[in-house]
């Protein structure tokens, strides 16, 4: 099934929306503008009535697959379902609708919050402050490099290497790369973790900084955290956490502990604002107090319960980002850390973990697990035998669970796992929904001895099977060249056929 | 649980955590029903003063608009708003094409050939397309010309500095300069002359990069058709809450040469083997889970949601729609500025100069008159003094569809109380 789009349904005959008229004497632009800075002729958009706009929308949504919904076992992204009461408090007038430039005295619940989060995430993941301004986690990351080099920039430092583990997510790459670094990248050991002796020989004077998760991508928990923070300590250099995996420990341990210097976290991950389909989410940044003095501007201050926006923070990298964040999705997370409390979200960490390591028992005979467990609030496994005993690869297994009313996990990542499918259950399912993924899992396998071309074929019962992203991009190559006019990534009115002159 | 994994308690499964990083318990209260939770937080947005719609004449780039309720009964579908980014094209059809729609919708606002899935802001819009000038152009310098939003011209600093680009406030293009920036109306609601900043830029071997307000391109010539190169604005008026500075959703367009040097993602259009249509993430190899650190940017997340929104919101208004709601605002400006401009003392700051639905006034002890606005509920201009030394006493008052003829008189009246 799929569904036109909206400028393929426009009917010029759909009169405008009925909306207020000026009501009051002054010029139309025409009247006053000069004539070259006006537009000639209407945009593009397309016209349709507000029925056929809810019914577009509405078939569209019926083509998504949402965690409110299903199962969503996306290793690294934390899917755990949003709690609709998140939904209801952001929407409350008093947040939804306050203008970023009132004025402090008329914005004291807001800025409340925004402290009140603050003071959670630092107590959460052990650090002295928190910047709430990051959009989004790669945002944070960026922001967290920013500091660090300003930081060693104050003390006379030009260090001018990031480490970054072959196993990382790539926005740390393209982060520290952004930040004008230079990328190193350290290799994991045979057990999944960081390998001492690769990390002490790429280590220098140079080093600014080692980015790292933890647990790592495998879903391992590095051991040796605490010799690892040593010796990048030791060099002079910064230990950055990227907070993608924090759902795997709150209660359970602190990056601040483990000896972290700067954390990013992901609201949209570990406290459940929602996706969206990709956005808006959070990224806040929590340092140790080191780099307070270089936080974004402007912070937070509560001084006898009264709360101010400090602008006038010399050592401070600036803004990175207009106003002061994300607002709606910091009300959210509040929420969520508000009806959890420290007891929820301990126990949510927990269940993760257990989740995790349930499934992945599941899944041990019918997947290769490359490294031993137990993980935490992931794992990774390989479809690597069956690539090379059958044919089928990680991406065949992902289309194939489609069909079997499942998303998929993340395959081929991380990168140092052949055939990668990392599948992150979360805490908020059910046993039932493990095991029903499971027999979803131990089917497809059986079926790749049996039938391997039937899963080439599969995913048959989506909106549309698979696409040739080949082909896509071959004919965006054409339009990118001027080869051909489709432009392939936006729609385009056909051009208008000029009727041939009556005789 | 636990028996199948084949272990006793929950501590074997976190036996790799050292025993010295172990807690006892987070230091954060117990949790709260949901009864509670709302209370506590319906409590903090009790603290804050929300002005009507319709009294308040504040923008600075975050503007109180008419939002249909279409829009939120779209973007509260939770198979929207739950779905996750997406990669698994088959089973997120319904994002994808809202995203190829807002693709669309963004191209033909701007006039240019292609536009991404979005960014986070307009702030970092500009700077991402900053970026954009520095790598095609190979210069490492970009101009900021006239009164573009001072909070965009922070964030492009910041993010200038990690690349190693100098950011000059106004100035001619020379052969070191990347791209001349400028906003259009600007920061204070006037007009600039888009076209000679375009040709000066260009003369200077440079990119014009148009930063845009999204409806006054339903009456403004487009950056495509005086030949800007990139168009990036923030697109909070086209159906979102003001939210206390967001979530909102940032924009960029730009002509067919630079499309590989877009930063975000970007759908186009595919097919299956039974040849029907459907819509994937496209160009991904410049993306960074491909590229790492030799990727045009680090953007992951977008503002897809919001994106959403802001094409029902489009589709909803049409193109007479739009434009219906610019010309309204545009009046009512107009009418507004001629009555403040009367009143005793008070000036238009740039009388030579255009404006659309926002402008610059003087007014005689402007933080004064600010407050006795607040304390009679209307939410005043913004003193735009605080960003520049040289607009003493100078506030922008800004006008849409929602303040009707009735909110100006008593603006007015409560001005000469």
């Amino acid at each position: 099934m799929t569904e036109p789009l909206s400028f393929e349904l426009s009917r010029p005959a759909v009169d405008p929306p009925r909306l207020p008229d000026a009501e009051v004497d002054g010029p139309a632009p025409s009247d006053v503008l000069p004539h070259d800075a006006l537009r000639a002729k209407p945009p593009g958009l397309p016209r349709l009535s507000e029925p056929e706009i809810m019914r577009h929308y509405s078939r569209m949504a019926s083509l998504n697959y949402s965690i409110s919904e299903n199962f969503y076992p996306l290793g690294s992204c934390t899917m755990k379902y949003n709690p609709v009461v998140n939904e209801a408090a952001a929407a409350l007038p008093g947040f939804a609708d306050l203008h970023p430039y009132q004025d402090e005295e008329t914005v004291q619940g807001a800025l409340e919050l925004m402290w009140r989060l603050e003071r959670a995430l630092c107590a959460i993941v052990g650090v002295d402050r928190v910047t709430l301004q990051p959009a989004a986690g790669a945002h944070g990351e960026w922001t967290a490099l920013r500091m660090i080099r300003a930081y060693q920039h104050s003390k006379g430092e030009a260090r001018s290497e990031v480490l970054v583990p072959d196993s990382a997510h790539g926005t740390n790459p393209a982060s520290a790369a952004l930040s004008g670094f230079q990328v190193l990248e350290v290799r994991s050991g045979g057990d999944g973790r960081i390998s001492l002796a690769d990390l002490e020989s790429k280590l220098s004077p140079r080093t600014s900084a080692l980015m790292l998760t933890n647990p790592n991508t495998l879903g391992l928990f590095e051991r040796e955290i605490l010799d690892i923070a040593e010796l990048v300590h030791s060099t002079g250099a910064m230990l950055y956490y990227d907070g993608a995996n924090l759902n795997a420990f709150m209660g359970i341990c602190r990056p601040g502990d483990m000896g972290f210097d700067a954390v990013h976290m992901n609201l949209h991950k570990t406290f459940t604002t929602p996706h969206g389909g990709g956005g808006p989410g959070a990224g806040p940044v929590g340092v140790k107090a080191e780099l307070v003095p270089f936080l974004p501007s402007p912070m937070v201050e509560r001084t006898n319960g009264h709360l101010t926006l400090d602008h006038k923070r010399p050592q401070s990298i600036g803004r990175v980002r207009s106003f002061y964040g994300n607002f709606g999705m910091l009300v959210r997370a509040y929420t969520y850390i508000l009806s959890m409390g420290g007891d929820g979200l301990s126990q949510a960490s927990q269940d993760a973990v257990l989740s995790a390591n349930y499934l992945r028992k599941q899944l041990e005979d019918d997947l290769e697990m490359p490294h031993d467990g137990p993980c935490m609030h992931e794992f990774v496994a390989s479809a690597h035998g069956l690539t090379v005993h059958n044919g089928i690869r990680a991406l065949d297994i992902a289309k194939a669970l489609l069909d079997r009313n499942f998303y998929a996990p993340t395959v081929y990542f991380p990168l140092v796992v052949p055939e990668a499918i990392m599948v992150e259950p979360t805490e908020t399912e059910s046993k039932a929904t493990l095991d029903s993924f499971a027999t979803a899992v131990k089917d497809i396998v059986a079926e790749a001895a049996t039938n391997p071309q039937g899963l080439h074929d599969q995913p048959k019962h989506t909106p549309v099977g698979r696409l040739d992203e080949v082909a896509a991009a071959r004919r965006i190559n054409a339009y990118l060249q001027g080869l051909s006019e489709d432009p392939v990534l936006r729609w385009k009115a056909l051009p208008e056929t000029v009727p041939e002159p009556a005789c | 649980m636990l028996e199948a994994i084949g272990v006793s308690s929950m501590s074997d499964l976190l036996v790799d955590i050292p025993q010295s990083l172990r807690l006892g318990s987070l230091q954060l209260p117990d949790g709260l029903s949901e009864f509670e939770t709302m209370a506590e937080v319906s409590a903090l947005a009790d603290r804050n003063r929300v002005f009507p719609d319709r009294l308040t004449f504040r923008g600075g780039g975050v503007y109180r608009r008419f939002i249909p309720a279409a829009v939120a009964a779209v973007t509260s579908k939770p198979e929207f708003y739950t779905a996750y980014t997406p990669y698994q094209a088959e089973a997120s059809q319904g994002t994808l094409q809202a995203i190829f729609e807002f693709q669309t919708l963004i191209a033909e606002l701007t006039a240019l050939d292609v536009a991404n899935a979005s960014l986070y802001d307009g702030a970092t819009a500009v700077a991402e397309a900053a970026m954009m000038a520095f790598v095609q152009t190979g210069r490492n310098e970009v101009i900021v010309s006239g009164y573009v939003h001072p909070e965009y011209v922070q964030v492009l600093r910041v993010f200038g500095e990690g690349r190693g680009i100098k950011v000059r406030k106004g100035g001619q293009p020379n052969k070191k300069t990347a791209a001349v920036i400028f906003q259009q109306p600007d920061f204070l609601g006037l007009l600039v002359d888009a076209r000679a900043l375009t040709a000066e830029a260009h003369d200077a071997g440079a990119l014009a990069i148009a930063c845009v307000d999204p409806i006054s391109l339903a009456v403004l010539a487009p950056p495509g058709e005086y030949g800007a190169d990139i168009a990036v604005g923030e697109g909070q008026q086209l159906g979102l809450p003001p939210s206390f500075g967001g979530p909102h959703v940032g924009f960029i367009a730009c002509q067919r040469e630079l499309v590989r040097k877009l930063p975000g993602r970007l759908v186009g259009t595919a097919h299956d083997a039974a040849g029907r249509r459907g819509f994937v993430l496209a160009l991904a190899a410049r993306e960074q889970h491909i590229r790492r650190e030799k990727a045009t940017s680090n953007i992951c997340t977008n503002h897809s949601l919001c994106a959403l929104a802001a094409a029902v919101y489009l589709t909803y208004m049409g193109p007479y729609g739009l434009r219906h709601v610019a010309e309204v605002s545009f009046k009512r400006a107009h009418a507004l500025a001629h009555r403040l401009a009367a009143l005793p003392g008070w000036e238009m700051a740039f009388p030579e100069r255009q404006f659309l639905n926002e402008f610059p006034i003087r007014v005689p002890r402007a933080p004064a008159v600010l407050r006795k606005l607040g304390r009679r509920g209307i939410l005043g201009g913004l003193d735009v003094n605080r960003w520049f030394r040289e607009l003493k006493g100078v506030v922008t008052f800004t006008c849409t569809e929602v303040n009707d003829a009735r909110a100006l008189d008593e603006l007015l009246a409560a001005l000469e109380s």
